[in-house]
């Protein structure tokens, strides 16, 4: 029987990363639904966020909990800024997160062949997967992603190495995933992309949460002077005040 | 000058020249060499793999004692597996001393620190790439190991070739567990210590030619290897 993932829930957490904290009592309840979109300006804490969420990092204090328990669940994956190819033919590297996950070599075979059309690169399928360009190689990663069909999908900037057309492909890529049923809570520096993706903006700050706004509310009317400094490209550096 | 030269020609007809004394010791030389580098690197690849990418107590010291056995001197090995091997040693009773089996042996503790070092440094710098691509797809780090020696087997194909190359030239050990006794446990590298000591130049040469061109063929098998990967793969 799968295990249950939602909701997710972070209290208070806080993550030390080389004496400093990189996350300060976070606190973040995930039920699900919608597309989440993390915002906040470099070093605020936002890939720290999505690792403990992701439980790839174990909170410094605090706690995150999946369905009220500690214990990491599988139906949930992550797509990364730079993603890591194995040296393998592309649809060889989503075949293998099937396999690690128990799936059946048949199965995988079928479900790898469905996820690298749906990315659109059934054409490179055989290709090395290292030898693609940047912006294949994300997509075989969402591709991959795709494949263990999970509840909950992580992106952390997964648009910040690419040009704006391979940009655009991701951006079109995941809006499907979304469509077919997994929730998405997603990193990003691309304010045109948050504005076209999210539900809902959590924006953080020096490592802490300032708010969590309906995504038309925030970029209309933010809720934390933070937030209104950073859409107005006015946020200073390491300061809790405008330079104004 | 002329003795020299004399000695290289004579040398160079041993070796063209099939001569079946030369052929045998270079085939037991490579055969052990052989067994040796693959026990080594059965045992070496996934521990030195597995140190790489797991955290666990005292794994700092076992990394300072894998790069320590680096060090550590060839007669040393050698004597401590004659101990071992010897009637009177705990395993005397097996009956191998002075056999290929017990020069087999030596090459491997010779050879296993390299291959299990090299394994893990190679291991641990792909595991920082790796990690957390890896961990997020479900993989653990036990899992992680044989994943890691299939991504890396490119690079882990020089450490194979270094440590059959560390094997086959290896003297002092082989000496002492093998006694160098002909048709029997000579290899090159005793042979070519033998065959000095007694003004036998031709065929100490013609055995060290062969040595050089296999030590050679290795590297260079190695690194055209490293090439066709980089140009494969990324």
């Amino acid at each position: 029987m799968a295990e249950r993932l939602f909701p997710v829930d972070a209290r208070d957490v806080t993550v030390r990363v080389g004496g400093h904290e990189a996350l300060r009592g976070a606190n973040l309840h995930l039920d699900g639904r919608g597309r989440i979109v993390i915002l906040g300006a470099n070093g605020a804490g936002k890939s720290v966020l999505l690792r403990v969420l992701h439980g790839l990092m174990a909170p410094t204090a605090g706690a995150i909990t999946w369905a009220g328990s500690e214990r990491r669940p599988n139906q949930q994956a992550m797509v990364f800024q730079r993603p890591v190819m194995l040296r393998r033919t592309a649809i060889a590297n989503i075949e293998y997160a099937m396999a690690v996950n128990g799936t059946g070599h048949s199965e995988a075979e079928l479900r790898a062949r469905e996820a690298i059309e749906h990315v659109g690169l059934a054409n490179v399928a055989q290709r090395q997967a290292r030898a693609l360009s940047g912006g294949e190689q994300q997509r075989i990663a969402l591709a991959r992603a795709w494949a263990l069909r999970p509840r909950l999908l992580y992106l952390d900037e997964p648009t910040a190495s690419l040009d704006p057309t391979a940009a655009a492909e991701v951006e079109r890529i995941v809006g499907r995933i979304y469509a077919a049923g997994t929730a998405v809570v997603m990193t990003t520096h691309n304010l045109g992309l948050a504005r076209r993706f999210a539900d809902e903006i959590v924006f953080l700050h020096e490592g802490r949460i300032v708010e969590r706004t309906p995504a038309d509310r925030f970029f209309r009317e933010p809720a934390s002077n933070e937030a209104r400094w950073f859409l107005q490209g006015e946020l200073p550096w390491n300061t809790a005040s405008p330079a104004i | 000058m002329s003795d020299i030269l004399a000695s290289f020609v004579a040398a160079a007809r041993l070796v063209t020249g099939g001569d079946p004394n030369l052929w045998s010791v270079v085939s037991l030389s490579l055969e052990v060499s052989l067994a040796a580098a693959v026990l080594a690197c059965l045992i070496g690849l996934p521990l030195g793999t597995w140190v790489g990418v797991r955290d666990f107590p005292g794994r700092r010291a076992v990394i300072v004692s894998l790069n320590a056995l680096l060090g550590l001197p060839s007669v040393v090995v050698g004597l401590i597996v004659y101990l071992m091997l010897s009637r009177a040693g705990p395993l005397g009773s097996l009956g191998i001393l002075f056999t290929p089996t017990a020069i087999v042996i030596a090459q491997t503790l010779l050879v296993l620190p390299i291959v299990a070092a090299m394994s893990r440094q190679f291991a641990e710098d792909a595991w920082q790439e790796y990690r957390e691509q890896l961990l997020s797809l479900g993989v653990t780090p036990t899992r992680a190991v044989p994943t890691l020696l299939l991504d890396l087997r490119y690079s882990l194909l020089t450490v194979v070739l270094l440590g059959f190359g560390r094997a086959a030239s290896e003297v002092g050990a082989v000496m002492i567990v093998g006694g160098n006794i002909d048709g029997v446990t000579r290899v090159m590298t005793t042979a070519i210590a033998l065959e000095t000591s007694k003004g036998d130049l031709p065929l100490a040469l013609g055995l060290g030619i062969v040595l050089i061109v296999v030590v050679l063929a290795l590297n260079a098998a190695a690194f055209a290897v490293r090439e066709w990967s980089l140009a494969r793969h990324g």
